[in-house]
């Protein structure tokens, strides 16, 4: 095993792969930074190139760009609340008040460091145990899923913002019944499709992030400059120092850390992925955040920011797991590696480190040198990239319009997303100005899709009984912990109070 | 890095080749450029298709260049329908579509079927596959079958399509053949063939049905065997896969992809893009891109894809009805 990290060594060390990390990392970054264009797309666009690579360097060449293009979807998603792709969503929901407070420098500093340090915990992690890892990502079957996907809606919560839970209760009930529209693939019957064709495949979830987020938040700014009729009000965002204090060192840190690692176990398992990494992250962080913190969640929180940001990247890492070691892809860009490996005569799975440990490891390395160069290279241009904001907004405003819609365009090719949009565009604005929060339409989207597919197998599998519930350690364990987030804060409250009454002396 | 080289001399060969077939080419076919409407995303099956048929046909020389148009939504129904809407000035267009343009016309996702079309030629097809752990007790399908005869419950099957698509369709198949109830076939469906590959791995089904081409990946990966695939005969690629035919059950299934014009052309503007995709078989240009993708050929064009597809839907449909999908 360590000849073969040797000579994987050696083979990243290459200059043509180190240029290849290099210019992938570059490549991801610049596409990522387009709102609305991903990953899938960035690496599809990068196909017909590495057929003309070997092997090694064209796998390292679209690992760059993967997580490069994961790097840089942060970057609209702070400056003008645009996700890049799917997993960089939770980034807007404290980047962009971050950025709004004047703080864009510091936000985009911060999430170069938080993604630099989940995507090289990740390839550490990954280095050491990729082969004992598989077994992980086969332990998880659907009855466990759903318990997951339970523990995540229990951090609803956090997205909801003060004296707002009912309301956004209500939205993650929303999302629940938006995820049903379409094709249901347990049943295979068309659900409140009205007998629309373009209705079958269901609503795709960068579609409603790029209409609630980008283009409402559009909306809103417009609509807020003509209410207040002043100039003052669409004046252009300053940027700020990218520096941290130590004091705001030392309280992300701790984050980092573990939204790191858990991001890393969350992206290894193939039916859940990035996005989910972060959704979970954010959620988590909130929950154990002491009062005084948790309230700052929503509002630009350091560590509402730096807990995506290091998830996502790190589970991107993850997510090579099963691809490398089993040959089961966790999501539509792995799947694209996944036939760029197979073209290549290359079949990933146990047996690949032995019989070519060159791509194996070379891959792995040279991620741990992909996500420095992505620091190195963005650090520098922060200052530039934020520029962005001292953009006029009425020249700024139709071009995230215009990218927003060819983004999601260019996923899908059919026109009747964009009819959507805009219908769903206009839904959200009028959702906002009644004060209704959207993230956890979202949360409630996501994860509401897989609560029921999880759900509806599991009942196949167990004959339509709940046992499954209980009947194995891991889903038993993990809606235990379910049960104990939800139950603790109410009895800690019961006790309290009940402390409150017995000893009035004590305060 | 001497793959590399040989990689650069290769395409600097096909680039001398391509330019003296070029002219040659432009006096013998007829068909000049294709434009490929592709009924789903980037990066999907009919995509990869498309464009390595497209990538064959022009490196050939056969045509002179290939556009492609991807146009997602409603399970392939909105390209079906815009090239009808569209037929007279779709002459130059092919749609390339596959079996579930029989599964989803008959289950009524769209109201078209491949009659409102004009079918081109099946050019190449994937059988059907059910694939085990390796330590799987089950050696035949037949095991199987006892299993599922005395408790029906005790076999679950992994699928990476939705309830009343292909891969639930195969299976129930199969079954069928055997005289078992197709009908209390526990399918568990996955969202893609790689999420139902780490169903089977986790314990939580018995069995996969899939594609042979896929099954084969993952047999070579280790980690699973394949238990028996619905070819007529067994494969070139693994001679050592008995068919179901040959473990006594008649069953037998192929899922081909195929092309289809618009449904105003004419019989010779049809022959002739028949014609040009003959002709691409026997060029080097297509050999490279069949192997890189671990293509079948089946080669059905005209009158012999339209009974092909007329059989397809009569036994598929059959089978659904007996499921209750229709």
């Amino acid at each position: 095993m360590l000849d073969g990290m040797f000579s994987g060594l050696a083979t990243a060390l290459m200059p043509f792969n180190l240029l290849m990390v290099v210019a992938g990392c570059f490549a991801g970054t610049f596409i990522g930074m387009l709102p609305g264009l991903g990953p899938i797309s960035a690496v599809a666009l990068m196909i017909p190139i590495t057929y003309t690579l070997d092997p090694s360097s064209g796998i390292i060449l679209m690992a760059g760009v993967y997580y490069g293009a994961v790097f840089g979807g942060s970057t609209s998603s702070i400056l003008i609340n645009a996700p890049g792709c799917a997993s960089t969503l939770v980034t807007t929901f404290d980047g962009y008040p971050l950025a709004q407070k004047n703080q864009a420098g510091k936000a985009l500093a911060l999430a170069a460091y938080a993604s630099f340090t989940g995507g090289t915990i990740g390839a550490i992690i990954l280095i050491f145990t990729a082969p004992a890892l598989a077994s992980v990502s086969l332990s998880f079957q659907s009855a466990d899923y759903f318990a997951l996907m339970l523990l995540g809606l229990t951090s609803v919560a956090a997205f909801s913002g003060k004296g707002q839970v009912i309301k956004a209760m209500m939205m993650t009930v929303f999302g629940l019944m938006i995820a049903t529209v379409g094709n249901d693939v347990i049943t295979g019957a068309p659900r409140y499709t009205f007998g629309a064709l373009d209705l079958v495949d269901g609503v795709s979830f960068l579609l409603l992030a790029m209409a609630t987020f980008a283009l409402a938040e559009v909306m809103m700014t417009i609509m807020r400059g003509q209410m207040h009729g002043s100039e003052q009000a669409m004046q252009p965002v300053a940027l700020s120092s990218m520096k941290l204090s130590r004091d705001e060192v030392k309280e992300v840190a701790p984050t980092i850390a573990r939204s790191s690692v858990f991001g890393f176990v969350v992206g290894v398992l193939p039916g859940a992925g990035a996005t989910i990494a972060s959704f979970l992250a954010y959620g988590l962080e909130r929950n154990i955040a002491p009062p005084r913190l948790r309230k700052m969640f929503g509002k630009g929180a350091l560590r509402g920011l730096a807990a995506p940001e290091s998830a996502n990247n790190a589970a991107s890492t993850g997510s090579f797991v099963p691809l490398l070691t089993l040959g089961i892809p966790g999501s539509g860009t792995t799947a694209i590696m996944l036939g760029a490996l197979i073209a290549y005569g290359i079949q990933p799975g146990p047996r690949l480190y032995l019989d070519h440990p060159d791509v194996f490891w070379s891959v792995i390395i040279s991620m741990y040198f992909g996500n420095l160069v992505l620091l190195v290279l963005n650090l520098p241009l922060i200052p530039y990239i934020s520029r962005l904001l001292a953009i006029p907004p009425q020249i700024l405003n139709p071009l995230i319009i215009f990218f927003s819609i060819i983004g999601v365009y260019l996923v899908s090719f059919n026109t009747f997303d964009i009819q959507m949009m805009v219908f769903i565009t206009l839904l959200a604005v009028g959702l906002k100005l009644l004060n209704f929060p959207m993230a956890p339409m979202l949360l409630g989207f996501i994860l509401g899709g897989m609560l029921e597919k999880n759900l509806s197998r599991a009942l196949v599998v167990s004959d339509g009984s709940f046992d499954f519930l209980w009947q194995r350690p891991l889903t038993f364990s993990i809606v235990c912990i379910t049960v104990v987030i939800l139950v603790l804060p109410w009895l800690f409250g019961l006790v309290k109070s009940r402390l409150k009454a017995t000893l009035p002396a004590a305060d | 890095m001497l793959n590399k080289f040989k990689t650069k001399q290769r395409m600097l060969l096909t680039a001398v080749l391509m330019s003296g077939m070029l002219g040659a080419g432009a006096v013998n076919a007829d068909v000049d450029s294709i434009h490929f409407l592709i009924p789903g995303g980037a990066g999907g099956g009919w995509d990869g298709t498309a464009r390595g048929t497209g990538e064959a046909l022009t490196n050939a020389g056969l045509i002179d260049s290939a556009s492609y148009q991807n146009m997602s939504g409603g399970g392939g129904g909105k390209a079906i329908a815009h090239l009808i809407e569209t037929a007279d000035q779709a002459h130059g267009t092919l749609m390339v579509n596959s079996t579930p343009i029989v599964i989803r016309s008959l289950s009524k996702v769209f109201p078209q079927s491949f009659r409102d079309l004009t079918p081109i030629a099946a050019t190449i097809g994937d059988f059907g596959a059910f694939v085990v752990r390796s330590d799987s007790n089950y050696q035949t399908f037949g095991d199987v079958v006892a299993d599922y005869k005395a408790n029906p419950k005790s076999v679950i099957i992994a699928g990476g399509s939705a309830r009343g698509s292909m891969d639930h369709l195969v299976a129930a198949m199969a079954f069928k053949a055997a005289g078992a109830n197709p009908n209390k076939v526990k399918y568990l469906a996955f969202d893609g063939g790689g999420k139902a590959m780490a169903g089977l791995l986790s314990g939580e089904a018995g069995l996969l049905s899939t594609g042979f081409s896929e099954a084969l990946a993952l047999a070579a990966a280790g980690e699973v065997r394949i238990l028996v695939m619905t070819g007529d005969q067994r494969s070139d690629a693994a001679p050592e896969v008995q068919t179901l035919q040959e473990q006594g059950y008649d069953a037998s299934f192929v899922n081909w992809r195929g092309f289809f014009g618009a449904p105003s052309l004419s019989d010779a503007e049809a022959d002739e893009y028949a014609q040009t995709l003959a002709e691409m078989y026997k060029t080097e240009a297509w050999e490279k891109v069949r192997a890189r993708n671990g293509w079948t050929e089946i080669f059905k064009p005209r009158a012999e894809f339209v009974t092909f597809l007329e059989q397809q839907e009569e036994v598929v449909g059959n089978l659904m009805r007996e499921l209750g999908f229709l």
